[in-house]
């Protein structure tokens, strides 16, 4: 077992353990956090897919410096509208009645 | 034979470095309150860096790399000073604010 | 099991701690804390991994900016609901992560089925070829470092398109705002004395960071750094002097400002309209030129990209409606 192997599984496991999460968590900013950890697992397993060689991919780290970048102003836009979704149904407090 | 003297002290600095960061974070994890608990963080951090960029310093000893940990060790410093104080002044306001509130943080697991 | 292996273990386990945390700590204000320390963690893999570029990018991203969007929305969010269920799945979440991972990992190390297809085998697969390509094409893309020639010259396709993303996240979160006039005092700064000490320490950390971002922007032709990580620490910069008040509010009715969200995108789309009319083809720079023409589309890309982060991490009312 190498360095490269075991950042590889260690994103595998990130990204699951943020899919468990996303399907079971019901607060929104949670939901967010990992949808968030889910794009850090993603990440992880392509930079060190990327290190595989000497010389580090620089195709790869240039794909996850934009999906950075991206990934920030989704979370932004989301944010933003869940708080605009938890001003409007003050009455309904947020699907409250919900039962896992 | 200089080497080897200013390695064995900049290996200890640096053990000594950690030994603090350590300590702090055992005083995160025991401390009753956030003002005992930011005293911890911050004190420790500053001197534990500041042993940590005398250790690296002493091991590559180039005028270049010590300016740059001087550096980082200075801005460290006063970013964890002014923070420190940032948190307890405004935790200091709520609680004056609710009127002798029960000191009740959030937080516990911060960093931990 | 070599000893080098060791600082790896320690990070990985850190990370996995903090996602923990971030996903099922009891309280969501400590969710947000682990969540940004999680991104402190992950900037520190990446410079484990060689990547200073993401190293860079993820601290003032993942750790700088995700932290004070998170910080500033909680305030405006109500409490959290569902407070029972969460025992229950504590159990589910583990056992699924460590069986799976496992069981990629037992594949990884004891089935060489990966290694046949090539999944790690550094000679034989596709994008290790695309990367020597790249390598090659490195001294005639007009800058030094590899990742700046892929974002802005290689792949500039991918750098347009992350342009375009940024002005509709920006322009989705303006459909939020009705137009009309409503003040939201929920979202306006009231400190009242600790104000003072975070003005004061404000005005030495803007221009730190301004110099940073210059810096960082002015290194990214030959080494580590351009036009991303520029953007988001001017972004950073803008940030802390908008929430301390120094910064009078974004108006969007500024014709300069709209420029500037613009800039980026305008000046990358009539460089790739000129080479596809005078030139060789869509965004493919004549040879004499492209450093140049690299470096002034990165200025203009970090203007952006500071100007829109800043608005997508603090904007509000008065910055986006006015």
């Amino acid at each position: 077992m190498n360095a490269i192997e075991l950042y590889l599984t260690l994103g595998i496991a990130v990204f699951l353990l943020s899919l468990h999460g996303l399907m079971t968590l019901y607060d929104p900013i949670r939901r967010l956090i990992a949808v968030n950890l889910m794009g850090a697992g993603t990440f992880l397993v392509m930079v060190s897919l990327a290190r595989r060689s000497e010389v580090p991919d620089p195709v790869l780290h240039a794909l996850v410096v934009t999906g950075l970048v991206v990934a920030i102003s989704a979370t932004a836009f989301a944010l933003r509208l869940i708080i605009a979704g938890s001003k409007n149904d003050k009455t309904d407090s947020g699907g409250g009645n919900r039962k896992p | 034979m200089i080497n080897t003297i200013t390695d064995v002290l900049g290996w200890s600095f640096m053990l000594a470095g950690s030994a603090f960061f350590v300590t702090a974070a055992l005083g995160l994890l025991r401390f009753p309150d956030l003002y005992s608990r930011l005293h911890a963080v911050t004190k420790t951090d500053t001197l534990g860096l500041g042993l940590l960029a005398l250790g690296l310093a002493l091991l590559d000893p180039s005028w270049r790399s010590c300016l740059i940990l001087l550096l980082v060790w200075m801005l460290v410093m006063a970013s964890g000073a002014v923070n420190c104080q940032l948190l307890a002044r405004f935790n200091l306001e709520q609680e004056e604010g609710r009127h002798g509130g029960d000191g009740h943080q959030t937080g516990e697991s911060d960093d931990a | 099991m070599t000893p080098e292996l060791l600082p790896d273990l320690t990070l990985s386990l850190l990370l996995l701690i903090m996602a923990w945390g971030a996903l099922y700590a009891p309280q969501r204000s400590d969710a947000m804390t682990l969540f940004i320390a999680f991104g402190v963690v992950v900037a520190l893999i990446w410079a484990r991994l060689d990547a200073p570029d993401l190293a860079l990018a993820e601290a003032a991203i993942g750790a700088g900016l995700t932290g004070v969007l998170l910080m500033h929305a909680a305030r405006a969010l109500p409490d959290e609901l569902h407070q029972d269920y969460r025992t229950a799945s504590y159990w589910g979440a583990l056992g699924f992560t460590v069986v799976a991972s496992l069981m990629f990992l037992v594949h990884l190390l004891y089935d060489d089925s990966l290694f046949n297809a090539g999944l790690l085998d550094t000679e034989s697969d596709l994008t290790p070829r695309l990367r020597t390509l790249a390598d090659a094409a490195v001294p005639e893309s007009g800058v030094e470092h590899p990742v700046t020639a892929v974002l802005l010259n290689f792949r500039a396709w991918d750098t347009l398109l992350e342009l375009l993303v940024l002005l509709f996240a920006l322009g989705g979160l303006r459909q939020l705002f009705p137009s009309g006039q409503s003040d939201d005092s929920a979202t306006t700064a009231s400190w009242p004395e600790s104000m003072t000490l975070m003005s004061a320490w404000t005005r030495v950390l803007a221009p730190l960071l301004v110099v940073t971002g210059g810096y960082l922007l002015w290194r990214g032709s030959s080494a580590p750094g351009g036009a991303f990580q520029a953007g988001s620490l001017l972004a950073a910069a803008a940030v802390i002097l908008r929430l301390t008040g120094l910064l009078p509010p974004l108006r969007w009715s500024s014709l300069w400002l709209r420029l500037s969200v613009v800039a980026g995108a305008l000046f990358f789309l009539a460089v790739a309209a000129a080479t596809a009319i005078w030139g060789d083809g869509w965004l493919t720079y004549p040879g004499a030129y492209s450093g140049l023409l690299i470096i002034s589309i990165e200025i203009f890309a970090t203007l952006s990209i500071a100007i829109t982060l800043s608005l997508l991490v603090i904007g509000e009312q008065e910055d986006l409606r006015s």
